[in-house]
């Protein structure tokens, strides 16, 4: 089974539309069928680490949105699926983001650290 | 009470891929809210916007039935901002471009929509107080 690293920097893309990021549960249904998955956020995808989010609220007419998306949920489930997460330390500082802002099992690489980080795996998926 | 303004908007972008059809619906909502009329021009991918047969959907990550998952769909979106439109008695002429409609195939659409053209878009930005365009990227 080879190792595949997803790197995801594309961020709300369509999440009120589709309840979550489209990429993020590919990733999960992914390792629920037995892949060997890593996610690295990156750009401004670090922000889906980011605890607290609340996309709740929003009607069209008298249609209301009942299950808004909750990424940094998501992001955590899969973290306890057994998928390691790991982020940007640089994009999320650039974009204010502290250690106390984001969620507390997300593993911290820095722009140096990538390289190591992709050898680690047999294939990387850049979307 | 109806303001007697008119807004016309074109979009681009196909439902379930960008932000920005969402936020397009957020400002039409606003709009109806205020009692402006409000002219919408869909264009390439943003036909499908209104397509009939769009359905809702388990989710087999959060293991949600279709009933618990509610899956929200834009044609449901874009009916109900009709029935907020004939509520507030302002109008809401939504325009599929025809021909990215024959293209796409996408000619089944909820109640509401009409089919047209560039020159439907022309007319309402003409006759407008603003147009918005919110392109695709």
């Amino acid at each position: 089974m080879p190792k595949i690293l997803n790197i995801v920097e594309t961020a709300y893309r369509a999440t009120i539309e589709e309840q979550d990021d489209t990429v993020l549960w590919l990733s999960h249904m992914l390792k629920n069928a037995g892949a060997d998955i890593s996610i690295l956020l990156r750009a401004n995808a670090v922000n889906y680490a980011a605890r607290g989010q609340d996309a709740s609220g929003l009607s069209f007419g008298e249609v209301k949105m009942t299950h808004p998306p909750e990424i940094d949920k998501d992001v955590e489930k899969m973290i306890q699926k057994g998928i390691p997460v790991y982020l940007v330390k640089e994009d999320a500082e650039e974009r204010g983001l502290s250690d106390k802002d984001l969620i507390s099992e997300i593993k911290k690489v820095t722009r140096q650290d990538l390289p190591g980080l992709i050898d680690q795996h047999d294939q990387v998926w850049h979307w | 009470m109806a303001s007697g303004k008119t807004l016309t908007i074109a979009i681009m972008d196909a439902p379930y891929e960008s932000a920005n059809s969402t936020t397009a619906l957020r400002i039409i909502h606003a709009a109806l809210e205020k009692g402006h009329n409000v002219n919408v021009f869909a264009y390439e991918g943003a036909v499908n916007l209104t397509m009939k047969a769009q359905q809702p959907h388990p989710n087999p990550v959060k293991g949600t039935s279709v009933e618990q998952e509610q899956h929200p769909t834009t044609k449901d979106w874009i009916a109900s901002l009709f029935k907020l439109a004939g509520k507030k008695s302002v109008k809401l002429d939504w325009v599929n471009c025809g021909l990215c409609v024959d293209e796409r195939g996408a000619g089944d659409w909820v109640e509401g929509p009409r089919r047209g053209g560039p020159k439907d878009f022309l007319d309402a930005s003409s006759a407008s107080d603003a147009t918005l365009v919110i392109p695709t990227k």
